[in-house]
């Protein structure tokens, strides 16, 4: 569904992503792994059109995401941000149901709010959260508003930028599974991008390890204990010893 | 130090630099003009922007028209005394505000206060990348932020500064005849019969255009910002400065333009 080809993005004199190939069916949900710095939000924001790569082809069923109609490209994406990135002037359910407010989603209010309660309900928030502020929640709360206005629309392909990053392990948990469950119930293609193991081992088909920019191993997560890869076997194993480097 | 060894160097990357922010603020004023003739239009997004910067300024507005229109009232007396013209106190008072003292202080004011306000809300919202997350949610920032905030500035700041001009003339009506014997009566006379309309409409023109450096450059600045609180705090700087100072240029263009004949 997605194709990643030789992807190249420089900032400046820092070359970040230096020939990144990847795919991704429908309905696999991929998990990006790699140490900080090395590319893998980038290579995310890439794919959305945030960032535009400077060489290499990125196709989302075979149509380059860099032409066509943004709009269109875009309604097809939900995503949830590292820090939930949810509009603080606006109440959970405005958040939630940003997408149903305005452009060409457009739905009455009450049709809107009553979708966005659902979809609260849904990632395991009760109606009252809805009129409160961002700013009123614990950050457990805000990845799961967060979560539910990535799905909010029913997109196509949902990515999940650090989702478990400043979570204690139990919340941590409860956002991998969720994530699983919504995953697998909407039929979506997933891409998250994490360096938390037990995010990797909850949410993956299939595995991919970026580093220095280009994806070092690849494959089904039932096969990443037992890959002889160094770059992966030190990654899992969160020794400062081996071939990348503990000071970047 | 490099200013000391290689001070060619140094000056022409700094021309450079200037020549660059100058090309990218001028690129950004072009797409928020091309966005503002463009739909969708964000009218919740305008209102609460006319209220943030139209209505909440007007405090800051008046009370700096107020005490600035007594200030120039006691200076024009005093510098009138010494050639016996203290007459024309009503008249100067009246043509200083509306021509330069309102609309220039009164952008300057609002600099200072939505200016920095704006920078500080854009950029925080680029540094926690809620930025993207409108992108990601088939939002252009650009016509959500932007252009509401450009918009308003430029529509009430020519209010505000019709007010402002009332209340600095009321101030230094006020200052004539309580501490300077004016009469009440002929100070509102001569007040009203040097004024010319061209007088209050050029006032307001400058108004308007100061309201869109104003908002311009908060988003302009907003939309840049660094990382961080550091990137968030300097963004703010730098829109109250260059708002400040080029509202203090096109002040002297647009009065070489209006009044050079």
């Amino acid at each position: 569904m997605i194709e990643m080809r030789d992807v190249h993005k420089s900032f400046g004199a820092k070359r970040v992503l230096q020939g990144v190939g990847l795919s991704i069916a429908r309905g696999e949900s991929l998990v990006i792994i790699g140490g900080s710095g090395t590319g893998k939000s980038v290579l995310l924001k890439c794919i959305l059109g945030l960032i535009r790569h400077d060489s290499g082809s990125i196709t989302l069923e075979g149509q380059d995401v860099t032409t066509g109609d943004r709009d269109v490209f875009l309604a097809r994406f939900g995503m949830l941000f590292q820090g939930g990135a949810l509009f603080d002037s606006m109440t959970v359910w405005q958040n939630v149901a940003f997408r149903l407010l305005c452009g060409s989603l457009k739905r009455p209010k009450a049709e809107a709010r009553e979708i966005a309660i659902e979809k609260l309900r849904r990632v395991g928030l009760t109606p009252d959260v809805a009129d409160l502020f961002p700013a009123e929640l614990s950050g457990g709360m805000q990845k799961r508003v967060g979560l539910a206005r990535a799905i909010a629309a029913e997109p196509d392909v949902i990515f999940f930028d650090e989702p478990t990053t400043g979570l204690d392990p139990i919340m941590s948990g409860v956002i991998n599974a969720l994530i699983r469950e919504i995953v697998v119930e909407m039929g979506a293609t997933a891409m998250t991008i994490t360096h938390d193991m037990s995010s990797v081992r909850a949410i993956a088909d299939r595995v991919a390890m970026l580093h220095d920019g280009v994806v070092k191993w690849e494959g089904p997560v039932a096969e990443m204990d037992t890959a002889p890869d160094p770059y992966l076997r030190q990654f899992i194993s969160g020794s400062a010893h081996g071939p990348i480097a503990a000071v970047r | 130090m490099t200013l000391i060894t290689h001070p060619l160097g140094a000056i022409g990357r700094a021309t450079l630099a200037m020549l660059a922010l100058i090309g990218r603020i001028a690129i950004f004023v072009g797409q928020t003009c091309a966005h503002m003739v463009r739909p969708p239009f964000y009218l919740r997004e305008f209102g609460t922007a006319l209220i943030q910067i139209g209505w909440l300024s007007l405090p800051v507005v008046g009370l700096t028209a107020l005490f600035t229109g007594g200030a120039l009232a006691l200076q024009i007396y005093a510098g009138g005394s010494r050639f016996n013209a203290e007459a024309v106190v009503p008249s100067i008072v009246a043509i200083g505000i509306v021509r330069e003292l309102g609309p220039v202080l009164g952008g300057l004011m609002v600099a200072g206060r939505v200016s920095a306000a704006i920078a500080a809300e854009i950029g925080t919202m680029k540094v926690t990348e809620q930025i993207d997350a409108l992108t990601t949610l088939s939002t252009d920032p650009m016509k959500y932020l932007t252009v509401p905030r450009v918009l308003a500035a430029t529509l009430s700041l020519p209010v505000l500064v019709a007010v402002g001009d009332v209340i600095g003339i009321f101030g230094g009506f006020l200052v004539g005849t309580t501490r300077l014997g004016f009469n009440p009566v002929t100070y509102l006379e001569n007040t009203v019969d040097f004024l010319e309309v061209w007088d209050v409409t050029s006032g307001l023109i400058k108004g308007a255009v100061f309201g869109f450096i104003v908002a311009s450059m908060g988003c302009y600045h907003g939309m840049n910002s660094g990382k961080g609180a550091r990137g968030v705090g300097q963004a703010t700087t730098n829109a109250v400065v260059s708002a400040s100072i080029m509202i203090l240029a096109a002040n002297y263009l647009l009065t070489g333009i209006f009044f050079t004949t």
